[in-house]
């Protein structure tokens, strides 16, 4: 315990490739481009689809690319699409979007690494047991949680509001969340936690002044959960809020399941893609960050 | 290391504090809840729950419909397979990425890139690919292979690997992230050790390098065992349960029984079947990895 | 929505005395293309009037049920909302959650304009009224393609025996004889319409109406099982999962025919086709000529709000006004629930309807005389039916029977 975390060693730790030519590199690229090339097909799909013309579309084979390129599916899909009588697309529910999902992703990680510090660090009697029923948590299936959910926020008088949404999402991501936090906080050396309480550093102190600034990876990773599971919530969004407050996946089952006479492909992929831009630029923007932090919350659990 | 820290009640006052938040959701929200679903689970509760006792009369017909029995199969193969398929797909992916290659940032994101689209997309171009009219099976057929055939989601014994397809390549990129983040964690004098030793690199990973990954599995474990349970979205996106209901799961029912039949009992039962076989598992599986003070040395 | 609510009572304060306009919000699963437009004249309509229409669509029945649900026992109810009527709002009229509309239903006279008067007795719970149904929906309707027809070189055929003949050409030609939809509701749909229209009425009116195990089990029912195994073989290249999809192969000529309730027409009409030019439609499978009278209809929650629940009144009044009614139908392709008025600019099949509604040639639909429950284990049975051709008519029969007898 008492080595430092392993975020501070960077780069790959298996055994090392010597020539760059040997048969070993032939066979380990090779492998890799057919697994990427793999990974990358529905993406690959999604775009060409998305940036052709129906007439195409419905001739053609979903790999060849456009013969005439398009933006106009994208212009539908994002201002355009309808949903009954409302023709706006994604773009209101956009905004909607980042009103739920901002709040609820900073709330559930506030709530959720206090109690991960909680119970690394100032564990108290029973905090496993509350700890045990979390994790049990996680198995639930959401739907039939649906009900009592409706009945307690309605007796908290939230039913219907934004902040009755942010705390179901705080609630969902708790579990997984917390086991994430719990195991980070309990790899940081245990020398800093003394020394500050030595220093005469009580619960809060030491979380703002040590631990936080010390977990910067691991919120990074909370962030990247949170913001994938609630940006691409659809279930609760409907459920849980009015018309007004509906978010982007709402208006994305619409233009997908709905089915205007022909189905329109091209728009549903370029709303797809649009749909989930968001979560694809967090990961690029953090993609370093991630694998780090995961290494140091995980590996030392 | 957590007995030693301060264990008078009124000191952990501030972490009883921070904690409140999973205490009330644990107990009144999980606990609740559950207890809740359990207690209409022997009501005859339809469009609204309601307090109509009936005994175990939704547990028995809930056990006589064979698209329950079905959705159980189904979840048993996609669990299986998934969860051994996950792992190794994972790993192996991780370990060939931790070769000191180049690119490792782009290949890397592009594993991972699935993870941040949601169901109802993937489910959506998967159907797409997997269609004999103009997926893969077309593909093959028009580069001269005329007998081939490839429609997973078209064959009903067969369909549900179809759907196992897509969910591997959703689900995998976040192991392989976790699993090449755990090979990061092991000691650079491990490898060297071995070597000296002239332990090939095989048995290397997997007598010195799996066994010291340990965490990083449960970890993984959990996310990836919750998500099989959960499954839902997949399936209504991908099959909407069909062909006939061979990709029925047990998630999809308590749905379906729900909010299509009307039939809230019925999809209490169940939905407390599912509870009552994760419980089984994951409460004395919890109270030995999490439990007592055991977990630190 | 809170902040939406203390806007609306403000603008309610502002406007005072005079009939204000109020936003009222209507949820309900209408979104594809013809039913997007039938439900864009009752908005059109309610507008006029001088209030606002707030639309709430949700693509697909049954997540748009749970956020009905939730919304009324979560105690936000939205201001009207759309569900079939028949033994589904049973519950939520038990628990006092919908509004009596019986005093409407009176000033405006619906008892005696509302033909069949069936559709206002499924509105009725101990002689209450709670819902306004706005149409006649039937499901006994065969979509015919011209064009497939003609491109196979063949008669158009006149009824469900030459249409299973015809199959054969059909198939030689690259077309599917029987496009159908991979969900269950479409397949025990077709399978309701081939027991209403190939065997006798009352055999229809036993197994769904008295429940009759015996019935179930019968001869009769065992030869419906029969054509049903027909259209089985006939369907079997139709791949699409969604109804307005299968609808779409046979407006487009790569399927013979479909087996779908008259709200298929609506998206004829939007892929402007004609009646009896580009299409046919046979009613009661051109064998039996009758139609069941199912529907939908609005139900108005108990609000709170003095200003929603007086535009909730005038919303439920405008719904059956002859104009609406016009407007409403002629683009859903659904039939009108009054018999008084005009409809001379209905096409080809809306007269075929029409005309069988006032010789009373009619059934109750299956949602006023089974519970969705029962419904629901009926469509699993012949969702597994129809994919799975080993499945035989005997084991299929008998599954149906168990479902029947235990059914409420």
């Amino acid at each position: 315990m008492t080595k430092p975390p392993p975020i501070l060693l960077d780069g790959p730790q298996g055994p090392k490739p010597r020539r760059v030519l040997s048969r070993r590199n032939i066979f380990l690229y090779g492998t890799l481009l057919v697994i990427t090339l793999y990974y990358a097909m529905p993406l690959y799909v999604m775009i060409v689809t998305s940036l052709k013309g129906m007439p195409e579309i419905r001739m053609g084979n979903i790999f060849s690319p456009p013969m005439e390129v398009t933006f106009e599916p994208w212009v539908k899909a994002w201002s355009q699409a309808c949903t009954g009588l409302t023709c706006k697309g994604l773009s209101t529910g956009f905004w909607n979007s980042v009103k739920i999902t901002i709040p609820s992703v900073i709330l559930s990680i506030i709530i959720a690494s206090l109690n991960g510090y909680a119970l690394a660090n100032w564990k108290f009697k029973g905090a496993n047991v509350f700890f045990t029923i979390l994790i049990f948590g996680a198995f639930i299936p959401y739907q039939v949680m649906l009900y009592p959910i409706v009945i307690m926020l309605r007796e908290m008088g939230l039913y219907g509001s934004l902040g009755g949404l942010v705390l179901v999402h705080t609630i969902f991501g708790m579990p997984i969340l917390t086991l994430l936090f719990r195991n980070y906080f309990s790899s940081l050396p245990e020398e800093l936690f003394k020394a500050a309480r030595v220093d005469g550093a009580g619960f809060w102190g030491i979380y703002f002044r040590i631990m936080v600034p010390m977990s910067l990876p691991i919120f990074t990773v909370a962030i990247i959960l949170q913001v994938t599971g609630i940006w691409n919530d659809f279930l609760f969004g409907v459920v849980y809020t009015g018309p007004e407050t509906y978010p982007m996946t709402v208006s994305l089952n619409n233009i997908v399941n709905s089915t205007q006479g022909v189905k329109e492909y091209n728009i549903n992929m370029a709303a797809t893609i649009i749909t989930g831009l968001v979560p694809l630029t967090i990961y690029f923007v953090s993609g370093r960050l991630f694998v780090r932090g995961i290494a140091a919350g995980a590996v030392k659990g | 290391m957590s007995s030693a820290r301060p264990s008078r009640l009124f000191r952990n006052k501030s972490a009883k504090i921070a904690a409140i938040p999973m205490i009330v959701t644990a107990l009144f929200v999980f606990v609740g809840g559950t207890v809740w679903t359990i207690v209409y689970s022997f009501t005859k509760s339809g469009l609204l729950p309601r307090l109509k006792w009936v005994g175990l009369d939704q547990y028995e017909r809930l056990w006589s419909t064979r698209k329950w029995l079905v959705s159980i199969e189904n979840l048993a193969i996609y669990g299986f397979c998934t969860l051994v398929l996950v792992f190794v797909i994972g790993f192996i992916l991780a370990a060939l990425i931790d070769q000191k290659i180049r690119f490792e940032n782009t290949i890397r994101t592009v594993i991972l890139y699935p993870y941040a689209l949601s169901f109802v997309v993937t489910g959506l171009v998967w159907q797409w690919i997997l269609n004999p009219e103009f997926g893969v099976q077309k593909i093959v057929r028009s580069w001269g292979w005329e007998s081939f055939q490839f429609d997973p989601l078209y064959t009903a014994d067969i369909a549900i690997y179809g759907v196992l397809i897509a969910g591997l390549w959703q689900g995998s990129g976040l192991v392989m992230v976790l699993m090449l983040a755990g090979l990061r964690g092991i000691d650079q004098d491990v490898w060297k050790a071995a070597r000296i030793d002239g332990i090939p690199a095989w048995k290397t990973y997997l007598f010195i390098v799996i066994p010291m990954m340990r965490p990083v599995f449960i970890t993984t474990l959990v996310l990836v065992v919750t998500g099989i349970v959960k499954i839902y979205d997949l399936i209504v996106a991908q099959t909407g349960g069909g062909p006939g209901i061979a990709t029925e799961v047990p998630a999809k029912y308590v749905y379906d029984s729900m909010f299509r039949a009307n039939n809230l009992g019925q999809g209490f039962a169940a939905s407390t079947m599912m509870l009552l076989t994760v419980a089984l598992i994951v409460i004395p599986w919890a109270i030995l990895e999490f439990g007592g003070s055991r977990n630190r040395d | 929505m809170n902040w939406a609510k203390n806007l609306l009572a403000a603008t309610a304060i502002a406007a005072a005395s005079s009939t204000s306009a109020t936003e009222l919000e209507v949820m309900h699963w209408w979104t594809s293309g013809g039913e997007a437009a039938a439900v864009g004249e009752l908005a059109k309509a309610f507008n006029a009037s001088g209030h606002t229409w707030v639309d709430a669509a949700i693509a697909g029945g049954e997540p748009a049920r749970a956020v009905m649900v939730s919304r009324l026992t979560g105690g936000d109810p939205m201001g009207a909302f759309q569900f079939n009527h028949g033994r589904q709002a049973e519950e939520l009229i038990e628990a006092g959650l919908l509004r009596d509309i019986t005093d409407i239903a009176e000033a405006e006279g619906w008892k005696d304009i509302v033909n069949p008067s069936s559709l206002l007795d499924s509105c009725t719970v101990d002689g209450r009224i709670y819902c306004a149904p706005v149409n006649i929906h039937s499901w006994q309707w065969l979509w015919l393609s011209h064009k497939a027809y003609k491109d196979a070189g063949i008669e158009v055929p006149a009824n469900w025996d030459e249409f299973v003949a015809a199959a054969p050409k059909l198939e030689e030609a690259g077309l599917v004889p029987l496009a159908m939809g991979q969900q269950g509701w479409q397949q025990s749909g077709l399978f309701n319409v081939l027991m209403a229209a190939l065997v006798p009425n009352d055999v229809f009116l036993s197994v769904y109406g008295d429940k009759s195990a015996e019935v179930a089990g019968g001869e009769a029912v065992a030869r419906v099982f029969k054509a049903a195994a027909d259209a089985r073989a006939m369907a079997s290249k139709s791949t699409v999962q969604n109804w307005n999809d299968a609808t779409n192969l046979v407006i487009t000529g790569k399927a013979g025919g479909q087996i779908m309730g008259d709200w298929a027409q609506g998206e004829f009409a939007v892929a402007e086709q004609v009646a009896g030019e580009d299409y046919s439609c046979l009613p009661g499978l051109g064998v039996t000529q009758l139609l069941s009278t199912g529907g939908d209809a609005f139900y108005f929650p108990v609000l709170s709000d003095d200003e929603q629940t007086a535009a909730q009144t005038e919303l439920a009044a405008l719904m059956l006004k002859p104009a609406t009614q016009v407007a409403f139908n002629l683009k859903k392709g659904s039939l009108p629930v009054r018999g008084d008025i005009d409809l001379s600019s209905a096409n080809d099949c809306m007269q075929k309807g029409l005309a069988l509604l006032a010789d009373g040639a009619l059934l109750p639909d299956t949602n006023q005389l089974i519970t969705p429950d029962t419904n629901n284990q009926i469509n699993t049975l012949f969702v597994e039916f129809f994919a799975d051709a080993s499945m035989s008519i005997e084991d299929a029969q008998a599954e149906f029977v168990s479902i029947i007898s235990s059914a409420e």
